[in-house]
């Protein structure tokens, strides 16, 4: 009987789909609510104790659902068909608050994982070392250190030992849990590697420091280039979608905000027929903030450092009136011009890309 | 000449109603959250802040709690209620003891009656984002009938603004605290209208550099001077009118549209780009949206002190099927407009 409150997943068969677990008030709700609907951290205090498991839909590049599981539930009891969930799942993410007392959690998450594991081989397990923001810099490391060593033992324990675990440091009040996220996301793409070959191409090719592609509504990046994440740039880099599409917004005439001010943004990123959306901002030290909407509701988002590119734009603005006249364009002009050009052939490719994986899925 | 161009503020109130709060967020950067950590004000704080180049504005941020506001009353009154250009008096929506706030609000009242009579007086009602929002109207016309009935008889007219360092509304309200204090707002006003003529902007607005308050729109104008022209029934349109009489209606037809709050917005939007791209140490020289339904934005310097936004509609559309080149030319047309204009407003700024 009570196994009816588990949605089947079958039906989405070809979603990726992520587990999210942990005991109670770990903060697995404020998780979702934050990453997919854009609540503000402080708000999730007053969140409601999850009596049933919720789904997420969440359309990217490729379509995925987070389903997130009650804390209080014990998925051991018989009448649960736990087989089926967590045969069918890609990612199991276990939320460990780390303000709490943690024992109670690792034993719990061994059990899990061993149970998982024995189900479906193949799944990622990702721990969420949760509510970092109390913890001092030093106390971080710690607990992660005793986090990892006291699950490794466990498993150990339970004779699994090639079960590989990946950690994160998160907190809802600061960039790290998008970036987790973005991490586990990116594990269930299939094509990742290719993904991340063009944007590697993208960025030898036109003077790019980074470059992100953010799923907008929810500020995960699908894929970047090969260079190190710089945390910096990414919080930079997702506010700029935030101030582009706010600007954007207010002068969408109100007969058509109102009626879908909610989806607004969700009806015009599946709307293809609407102008893509680009900024561009120089910034005063001579580097470029660059946006374009990709297909999907995709942002590709680039940091251009380009040492000259400040002169250049001083110097166009001394003598602007003889090169205006010659209808002669800058140096900075004619770079940005070759991005453009990039960024559109990358956005050719992106699309064939996704067409044939629409095609392989449907056979 | 230094001597008038500096310009006393008085920021007063009970204690924790949210006065250094505002002044953080405002002239200090600050974000909303980051103003938990500031502690009570200890008497008063002065700071000095230059806004467009050579106004300069004293804020006088004077510590609420009852030992020092007894203090102002007495020993330094005169050297506090001195010279005031502008009171900005902030009320706690939450406050227990509202006879209490408005004793102290008379009291300022009778003092400034005594000793700058010309001041402006701003009142603003705070922390409304912990009202209801159905009732925030409701208590804002209630309390700023009350405080009109208690100054009347010291000849003073109130201007109220419901304020919450949580949204915009901030902006709205020290924008045109700000902008009642600029003495040469009718050249900024003239130069904008002309400047939009040769453009055919949608809307063109001016904000101060560092703060990101709004000095200026064509919107706003045009409210202004359909509010004078109805007062002059009418009857004589002038030569500056005549030639863009036509397109201000067509616009404020329009703007009555858009977003009533949209200019504390872009402040707002603004302020937070500016933060955000404070992390790589760092500022911005200019913004180049293209809009998904054909609006385009720019933001750009405009002088020293000076940023102009300028919103451009539907432009491309006319234009798509030679494509790519001609939008890249049409940025750069606007962008040298910008550089042009930049002569007339910096002319403008240093004739002060």
């Amino acid at each position: 009987m009570e196994a009816a409150i588990i949605p089947n997943p079958k039906s989405k068969d070809s979603n990726a789909q992520i587990l999210l677990m942990g005991l109670r008030r770990g903060g697995k709700s404020s998780i979702c609510k934050v990453v997919f609907h854009n609540m503000q951290p402080l708000d999730t205090l007053y969140l409601e104790s999850t009596t049933k498991p919720t789904n997420e839909q969440f359309s990217s590049l490729i379509d995925l659902s987070v389903m997130e599981l009650p804390g209080q539930l014990n998925y051991f009891e018989p009448n649960y068909d736990s087989e089926r969930l967590f045969s069918s799942v890609g990612a199991l993410v276990y939320v460990i608050d780390s303000q709490d007392e943690y024992l109670n959690a690792l034993t719990n998450l061994s059990m899990i994982i061993d149970f998982a594991y024995r189900v479906n081989p193949k799944i990622n397990i990702e721990v969420l070392i949760h509510k970092v923001d109390g913890l001092s810099e030093d106390y971080r490391m710690d607990a992660q250190q005793d986090i990892m060593q006291r699950t490794g033992d466990e498993l150990l324990d339970l004779g699994l030992e090639g079960v590989s675990v990946s950690f994160y440091l998160t907190s809802i009040f600061d960039h790290s849990i998008y970036e987790a996220f973005s991490r586990i996301v990116q594990r269930l793409i299939p094509d990742l590697p290719s993904l991340e070959h063009m944007l590697d191409n993208l960025v030898q090719h036109s003077n790019i420091d980074k470059v992100f592609l953010f799923d907008v509504n929810s500020k995960i990046y699908v894929a970047t280039d090969s260079s190190p994440v710089d945390i910096q740039t990414y919080e930079v880099c997702a506010e700029f979608i935030d101030i582009t599409i706010d600007l954007d917004d207010l002068y969408i005439e109100n007969e058509k905000k109102n009626p879908n001010k909610k989806n607004g943004r969700v009806v015009e990123d599946n709307n293809d027929e609407t102008k893509e959306l680009k900024s561009i901002s120089h910034l005063s030290n001579g580097s470029t903030l660059y946006l374009k909407q990709m297909i999907r509701g995709l942002a590709l988002v680039a940091l251009i450092r380009n040492e000259t590119f400040d002169n250049e734009y001083i110097d166009h603005s001394q003598d602007s009136n003889d090169n205006i006249a010659n209808t002669t364009i800058s140096d900075s002009e004619k770079s940005l011009t070759i991005i453009d050009y990039n960024v559109n052939l990358f956005k050719e490719s992106l699309m064939k890309m996704w067409s044939s994986y629409k095609y392989s899925n449907n056979i | 000449m230094s001597q008038s161009s500096r310009k006393k503020l008085l920021l007063m109130g009970r204690s924790g109603s949210g006065k250094s709060s505002m002044r953080s967020i405002i002239f200090s950067n600050y974000s909303a959250f980051d103003t938990r950590r500031l502690g009570a004000t200890i008497d008063v704080e002065l700071s000095h802040l230059r806004f467009l180049g050579n106004m300069s504005l004293t804020l006088w941020d004077c510590g609420g709690q009852d030992v020092f506001m007894d203090n102002y009353f007495t020993n330094q009154k005169d050297h506090i209620f001195k010279m005031v250009q502008v009171l900005i008096h902030v009320f706690d929506v939450e406050s227990k003891s509202i006879n209490k706030d408005i004793e102290i609000f008379i009291k300022s009242l009778t003092n400034l009656q005594k000793y700058s009579p010309d001041a402006k007086i701003f009142v603003l009602l705070h922390k409304m984002d912990l009202v209801q929002i159905d009732k925030r109207q409701e208590l804002f016309n209630i309390m700023m009938e009350k405080l009109q009935k208690i100054s009347n008889p010291y000849q003073f007219k109130l201007i109220g603004f419901p304020t919450s360092i949580w949204d915009e509304s901030l902006y709205k309200a020290w924008s045109q605290i700000v902008c009642s204090l600029i003495p040469n707002i009718n050249l900024f006003n003239n130069n904008l209208i002309k400047f939009n003529s040769i453009l055919d902007a949608e809307e063109i607005i001016l904000f101060e550099k560092t703060t990101f308050l709004v000095i200026s729109s064509t919107a706003s104008i045009k409210q202004q001077q359909l509010q004078q022209q109805k007062l002059l029934n009418g009857g004589g349109t002038q030569n500056g009118q005549q030639q863009n009489g036509e397109q201000q209606e067509e616009t404020q037809d329009n703007s009555l549209d858009l977003d009533p709050k949209r200019f504390e917005k872009i402040s707002n939007i603004i302020k937070t780009y500016k933060q955000s791209i404070s992390k790589l140490r760092t500022n911005f020289n200019n913004l180049i949206i293209r809009g998904s339904n054909g609006t385009n934005f720019y933001i750009d310097i405009l002088t020293e002190n000076m940023f102009i936004m300028i919103i451009l509609k539907n432009k491309n559309e006319i234009e798509s099927d030679s494509g790519f080149k001609i939008n890249q030319n049409e940025e750069l047309l606007v962008l040298d407009n910008i550089r042009s204009a930049r002569k007339w407003f910096e002319k403008i700024e240093n004739s002060k």
